[in-house]
């Protein structure tokens, strides 16, 4: 924790180095990749992994800050891309026949998704942070699995008489030509895929201005404040439950956007998609690529979710090997000795270079 | 300092990734992995002379693995015995998905990028939902064996509207499975009137089957007294269940489910002492099998299923002897039969059509799509099967009953 909120202390010129890095490696990425596209060289196996990689990207970073900058564990992140995946396919079919531009559908889908999960994640954090501890992540993680029954247990229709919706069992009939958005457990079929990769990276760089943006503001050094020393903080009167509500409700909204983007990239989403076990990967992701640290976050995103596809020639042995992968990745990232060594050639560098 | 460090960390990884997504761009075409030993061994010969490159995905780790197991090996049973008997030459890669329709849809492009010319879709439904409308953008050919839901054929399922064309099915829908239940049962009231329904209402397939055995049986008149639901978090105790269906007087108990839960319910119920028939649908299908299962318990099951593999036809015989010897005695199940129908089926079409490998996957699609909606096909899971221009599955199911730890055709 301490070596991060140094690494990641405000203002200064390496902070800014720190952002540009990011942002020239996703545009970066970007060129590369949109390059490929246009030659024809890209395989089919990384075009149906642009739109997903993205949206896990932006997730992560959104639960990067409320894990590694406000440093409140959260155990439900894909409950919240949850809710911004079904209630962006709600909006999405709903407008299917007034707005006829796909983007600009997405865009609306997208921002009621994130909106929505917002505002569930600000409902639990009345509550919930108020308390000192552990209590978010017990409480998230009971919002995993609530909102998880919640839809498969809902029914939402649409037809020419407007939005049906019921729960437990389906208890409407729709009109000929009507289209159920939200089937219980069957969840979402035959949505339109409306998803696009560049809308994917518009939405990494905005996650990544909204991060940073937080982060050198007032609000964002309260929250760190809050983060390492909360009497302390408390004492020079930082409203503690009010800055992490902040960064609890961006990691959300985010979340939802994410979420949304998701669900309108394939035909059908079902709700046990976003189980426990996803919102542990994206914590794994966040874990991996380091607390507070957005490059490396949306490294480790992108490696570990191409890692297993190019496994495949592996056949049986694929997810062994992945999890031999995460461990090494674990113990090289802790590894005392390798981050001295690591240290000691930047400074060298550093002595010899200035 | 530490991020002139990071930065070349950075680079490093933009270009090995850049090299990475090229490199697998180029050789796509190139690589033929192991899908089968025989397939393997042609592929370097028989290229020239032609290799109908087929591919499938399907859970072959996680919860639902036993599925796309069944699958992978009963298909590739089906491409060796095709292979060995000289003639059409098939090649098989079959790819993992998890059950899950992210990992089918990156599974689709791992075998587009292989060059995949026809394939048999997803194992599960989802899945198949996923990645059926892109089948239908690159015409590529799918017959899935065991993909129920409606949404794998049409893209608006719930007005039956928007088939993709080029996906079929070679087993029963869901709502097929459940309407025939019900009226099955209507029309034997000797083994019950009073109907009780346990389902699990987080499964698709379970729920989709309940909805229209409720719906059917409100039309008919069957009478539905008791329903109980559990899901994956509360399938070991059915007590609660089970005493509701025998507190509203419930003769039959219609299960369904897959086998796991439906052995537990079988020995609760034995053990509260209470005997009514119970009738399955294609999941109950290995119930024999399971391990630790009194089979004693199973006594006068009813179970509709497209196959049985206790019958004692040559095909089936023959298969099921196959089966056992390749996965060490394992006996095949329902969705095994089905992935060995469509092998077959493919086989039929293609040279009927005159398929040969160095036609285009867009050629071979419009040739099968026609084979298809106008042959019928006999196999494991039934005989003279036609299939509807929506890429639907006709063929008439069969009830079975389980007497003496087998099962036997029940002749009406």
């Amino acid at each position: 924790m301490k070596t991060a909120s140094k690494l990641f202390s405000p203002g200064g010129d390496k902070m800014k180095r720190g952002r540009l890095i990011s942002f020239a490696l996703v545009i970066a990425a970007y060129i590369i990749i949109e390059i490929l596209l246009k030659t024809g060289n890209l395989s089919s196996l990384f075009k149906s992994l642009l739109v997903p990689v993205t949206c896990y990207v932006v997730a992560s970073l959104g639960l990067n800050l409320n894990v590694g900058i406000s440093g409140e564990l959260n155990l439900g992140q894909a409950g919240f891309m949850s809710v911004g995946a079904f209630c962006g396919i709600c909006v999405s079919g709903m407008l299917a026949n007034t707005i006829t531009v796909p983007v600009v559908r997405l865009m609306i889908a997208m921002f009621c998704g994130a909106c929505l999960a917002a505002v569930f994640g600000f409902l639990i954090g009345i509550p919930v942070l108020k308390l000192q501890g552990d209590y978010l992540a017990i409480v998230t993680l009971a919002f995993g699995q609530i909102i998880k029954s919640i839809f498969m247990n809902t029914y939402i229709g649409f037809d020419a008489d407007g939005l049906h919706y019921s729960f437990v069992e389906s208890k409407f009939k729709l009109q000929p030509g009507g289209k159920m958005l939200l089937n219980g457990p069957m969840g979402a079929t035959g949505t339109q895929k409306i998803a696009n990769f560049t809308v994917g990276i518009v939405l990494i760089l905005i996650a990544l201005i909204i991060i940073y943006n937080l982060m050198i503001s007032r609000s964002g050094r309260a929250i760190m404040a809050a983060r390492d020393n909360r009497i302390a903080a408390e004492s020079i009167g930082v409203p503690i439950s009010k800055t992490k509500m902040l960064a609890f409700v961006v990691s959300a909204f985010l979340a939802g956007a994410a979420g949304a983007l998701y669900g309108l990239n394939y035909a059908t989403l079902v709700p046990n998609k976003f189980d426990f076990n996803t919102s542990i990967l994206i914590l794994v992701f966040v874990v991996l690529g380091g607390l507070g640290n957005m490059t490396g976050t949306i490294i480790s995103t992108i490696v570990l979710l191409i890692l297993p596809e190019l496994l495949r020639s592996l056949q049986d042995y694929r997810m062994l090997i992945y999890a031999v992968v995460l461990i090494l990745i674990m113990l090289v990232t802790n590894n005392e000795w390798l981050k001295s060594r690591v240290k000691g050639f930047t400074s060298g560098k550093a002595k010899g270079g200035a | 300092m530490k991020k002139i460090f990071k930065t070349s960390i950075a680079v490093a990884m933009t270009i090995c990734m850049a090299a990475a997504m090229t490199a697998c761009g180029g050789s796509g075409s190139a690589s033929s992995s192991s899908g089968s030993a025989p397939a393997a061994q042609t592929s370097e010969a028989s290229s020239a002379a032609g290799t109908i490159k087929i591919g499938g995905s399907g859970p072959l780790t996680g919860g639902a693995a036993v599925y796309g197991q069944a699958v992978k090996n009963a298909a590739e049973i089906a491409v060796e015995e095709v292979n060995a008997k000289g003639g059409m030459q098939f090649e098989l890669k079959f790819e993992d998905d998890a059950h899950d329709p992210e990992k089918a849809v990156t599974a689709y492009g791992v075998l587009k990028d292989w060059g995949m010319q026809v394939s048999l879709a997803t194992v599960t439904s989802s899945p198949g939902a996923a990645v059926a409308p892109s089948y239908a953008e690159d015409k590529i050919f799918a017959i899935t064996p065991s993909g129920s839901s409606p949404s794998v054929v049409f893209a608006d399922p719930d007005n039956k509207t928007g088939a993709y064309g080029n996906v079929f099915q070679m087993c029963f829908t869901d709502p097929n499975q459940g309407s025939a239940s019900a009226q099955y049962i209507k029309d034997h009231a000797a083994i019950g009137t009073q109907v009780a329904i346990i389902y699990k209402n987080d499964d698709n397939y379970s729920k989709g089957i309940r909805d229209t055995f409720v719906a059917t049986a409100a039309e008919i008149g069957l009478e539905v007294v008791s329903e109980g639901t559990f899901d994956d978090s509360n399938a070991q105790d059915f007590t609660v269940q089970l005493g509701q269906a025998k507190d509203a007087g419930a003769d039959i108990v219609f299960l369904p489910i897959y086998y796991d839960p439906a052995s537990l319910i079988l020995t609760q119920a034995n053990q509260m002492g209470y005997a009514p028939s119970f009738f399955g649908v294609d999941g109950m299908d290995g119930i024999l099998t399971l391990e630790g299962f009194d089979t004693s318990l199973a006594e006068g099951v009813f179970l509709l299923t497209p196959f049985s593999a206790d019958a004692t036809d040559d095909l089936t015989a023959n298969f099921v002897k196959a089966y056992k010897e390749k996965c060490g005695g394992e006996t095949p199940n329902q969705f095994a039969a089905d992935a060995y129908d469509c092998v077959y089926a493919i086989l039929q079409a293609c040279e009927a059509a005159g398929v040969t490998a160095d036609m285009s996957s867009d050629e071979i699609c419009a040739k099968m799509v026609e084979q298809f909606t106008t042959m019928t096909f006999s196999g494991l899971t039934g005989a003279e099967m036609t299939w509807s221009a929506d890429g639907e599955v006709t063929k008439s199911p069969k009830a079975v009953v389980i007497q003496n730890g087998a099962y036997v055709s029940v002749l009406d």
